[in-house]
């Protein structure tokens, strides 16, 4: 059987009264690109957002690489409000509750829905400060560049990565200032600059063109190959998801409704009813 | 782009180098009581202070207000660990109390300890306060300014701080000498220089990769926070690295003042600070101390005739009075609010590259402007 790298137990996400992800168990295998579709408010960006430290789900588990990364159970007023399942299932299990940098600091990057760039830095320094993090320099050494040699090798990557993506004639530009599908280029790629093993894109190719699409698809494939990633995708475009992914997961009001090869997918009865409603 | 940039880089150190230079000379020509060494000193104690709000305002996005506060404690800080022994246990100071602090040190030792002492504070208050937003992070550092002013005025510290009389005969700008020698330092030049190597480091750590962090949290805290940059962490060195440098700059106006009272250290200081920082374009480094010289001339030179009964020449002692100055800064503040609502210079800083090209531009406009009115 394939290698888990991210696997999600029983998620569920409760805010107030709405239960946003309800019951969400996933796998996603070493090397896949898999995909997460749903209609609009089935809770994908909040899944996401679960994995990724944004959010602490009120009840289930998330592994990464065989490690418990987030861990809840209803707690606190929750206990009562608590309408999702599984309720007693984790109240053993310690807490894990991990802020967004920590699971960065595992390997997960992700990219986001409305683009979160850094606007008044330039194109160059945006993938250079997300090398950040794995810096072994502290704020002395840094400050009084006893480490310019790891600044200048930070550096030298930053521009290897820039020059692949085909950015690098752009470097110096204000971030903000780039069309809108370089932007999406450029988030993926700061994201890659994290080093990362999982990467989770929020709808990378929202606001594009059959064309754009098709070769967001292709790139995605190229970097995931090159540097051996697992891709977890929110999308809404149907040829992308179809043609590109390995396996789709379908969730509706939070739950998740159906799962498998895009084939079995889109024969899917209860996928269809989803998306375009019940027949009379 | 990379040789012009380091061509530019040299040009900017020739530029400081010449300010010292000139500074240098000017206190060896001059009457040293000229009013221009008070707002050369005042100035440079200024821009460390206004620089260190900046790291803080403008590169970290912390809206903080207790620069005051800090500079306080890094004054008095200074102030215990320099005045001599002998000086505490007289009556000419600590008339009403025993000195507690029953040694001294040199200058240097004094002002490191101040900034730590105001950096420690600082790591403090930071655990808390830094996890509030905008504008609670103000309310919360302001209240601390105000608390620890009171806290130094307590009576029951007061073998320590003197409790609310004035602390002085410590170590001030007339005991500066040169290393090895008996030699008195020329004091501006001195102000200068610490100040002038504070902000170069501060300089450092913006342009550093903590720097870029620092913007990034600045920009955009989801993003950053995702890209793995650990907020608190930062947001608490920001704060702390800005205090230490507010407790500096607190021991040099405690050394060029000669004499210290908790009670000058009020909320008022801090606005007058935050003034300058946005006077000076919130982020540029370059515009906090070009605002800093100016703020002070003005305040202090330029515009002491509105409040003596003469200005420019003009004699009306009855509108020219006592508060007339500060209701003509309001309007001057305005008007540059009003004209250039990013500060003098943004977020940009002054490159020589930009001034030729701001020159440039304008002859240009000018000779257009000239060939209509031929034409």
């Amino acid at each position: 059987m394939a290698e888990n790298v991210l696997r999600l137990e029983n998620v569920t996400m409760q805010f107030g009264g709405v239960v946003a992800v309800n019951n969400l168990s996933l796998e996603v295998n070493k090397g896949e690109i898999v995909a997460l579709i749903g209609p609009n408010g089935a809770g994908k960006t909040t899944a996401f957002n679960c994995v990724t430290g944004i959010y602490d789900p009120t009840n289930g588990m998330i592994s990464f690489d065989g490690k418990t990364i987030v861990a809840n159970h209803p707690r606190g007023k929750m206990k009562k409000l608590y309408a999702g399942e599984n309720a007693k299932r984790y109240t053993g299990v310690r807490t894990v509750d991990p802020t967004p940098d920590q699971v960065t600091k595992l390997g997960i990057a992700r990219t986001f829905q409305n683009i979160r760039l850094w606007k008044s830095m330039t194109v160059f320094d945006n993938v250079l400060t997300a090398k950040h993090m794995r810096a072994r320099q502290n704020v002395f050494s840094a400050t009084l560049r006893l480490t310019y040699q790891e600044e200048k090798r930070m550096r030298e990557e930053t521009a290897a990565l820039l020059e692949e993506q085909n950015l690098l004639q752009y470097a110096s530009d204000l971030a903000v200032s780039l069309p809108y599908g370089l932007q999406r280029r450029l988030e993926i790629a700061r994201a890659l600059a994290t080093e990362p093993k999982l990467l989770l894109l929020d709808e990378p190719a929202a606001g594009m063109n059959p064309q754009e699409t098709q070769e967001l698809g292709e790139f995605i494939v190229q970097i995931k190959n090159k540097y051996q990633l697992t891709v977890f995708m929110i999308e809404h475009h149907m040829d992308l998801v179809m043609q590109f992914s390995d396996r789709i997961y379908v969730i509706d009001f939070g739950r998740l409704i159906s799962h498998g090869t895009p084939a079995v997918v889109q024969a899917d009865p209860k996928v269809i009813n989803a998306y375009l409603g019940v027949s009379e | 782009m990379k040789k012009k940039n380091k061509a530019e880089l040299w040009i900017a150190f020739a530029a400081i180098a010449l300010i010292y230079v000139a500074v240098a000379i000017l206190e060896q020509t001059m009457d040293n009581n000229h009013i221009i060494f008070t707002v050369l000193k005042k100035g440079a104690i200024y821009s460390l202070v206004a620089v260190s709000m900046n790291l803080l305002n403008g590169f970290t996005g912390l809206f903080s207000l207790g620069q005051a506060g800090f500079m306080l404690i890094g004054a008095y800080t200074y102030s215990i660990f320099t005045m001599p022994t002998a000086v505490k246990l007289t009556e000419s100071v600590y008339k009403y109390y025993e000195a507690a602090v029953k040694f001294d040190t040199g200058i240097f030792v004094g002002l490191i300890c101040a900034g730590l002492a105001a950096a420690l504070f600082a790591a403090l208050i930071g655990l808390p306060v830094l996890r509030l937003k905008s504008d609670y992070l103000a309310i919360a550092s302001l209240g601390f300014a105000e608390i620890i002013r009171a806290i130094f005025q307590w009576d029951v510290l007061g073998p320590v701080t003197n409790g609310a009389n004035v602390m002085r005969n410590y170590l001030d700008l007339t005991d500066v000498k040169i290393p090895f020698t008996d030699i008195p330092f020329p004091p501006t030049l001195y102000v200068f220089l610490a100040a002038g190597v504070c902000i170069a480091l501060i300089v450092l750590l913006i342009n550093s990769s903590y720097g870029r962090a620092f913007k990034a949290i600045r920009d955009d805290e989801v993003a950053a926070e995702a890209m793995g940059i650990n907020l608190f962490k930062h947001k608490e060195m920001s704060f702390v690295i800005s205090s230490f440098f507010a407790g500096v700059s607190g021991a040099l106006l405690a050394m060029y003042q000669y004499t210290v009272q908790a009670a000058q250290f009020k909320a008022a200081m801090t606005y007058e600070l935050l003034l300058i920082v946005v006077i000076g374009g919130i982020g540029s480094i370059s515009g906090s101390c070009i605002a800093s010289f100016l703020y002070i001339a003005a305040s202090e030179w330029w515009l002491r005739g509105l409040d003596m009964g003469k200005f420019l020449g003009i004699d009306a002692p009855n509108l020219f009075r006592s508060g007339f100055r500060r209701f003509v800064f309001s309007i001057i503040i305005m008007m540059i609010v009003l004209f250039f609502s990013r500060g003098l210079m943004g977020d940009r800083e002054i490159s020589f590259a930009g001034l030729i090209r701001r020159f440039n531009r304008r002859q240009t406009a000018g000779a257009t402007k000239g060939g209509g009115i031929d034409g």
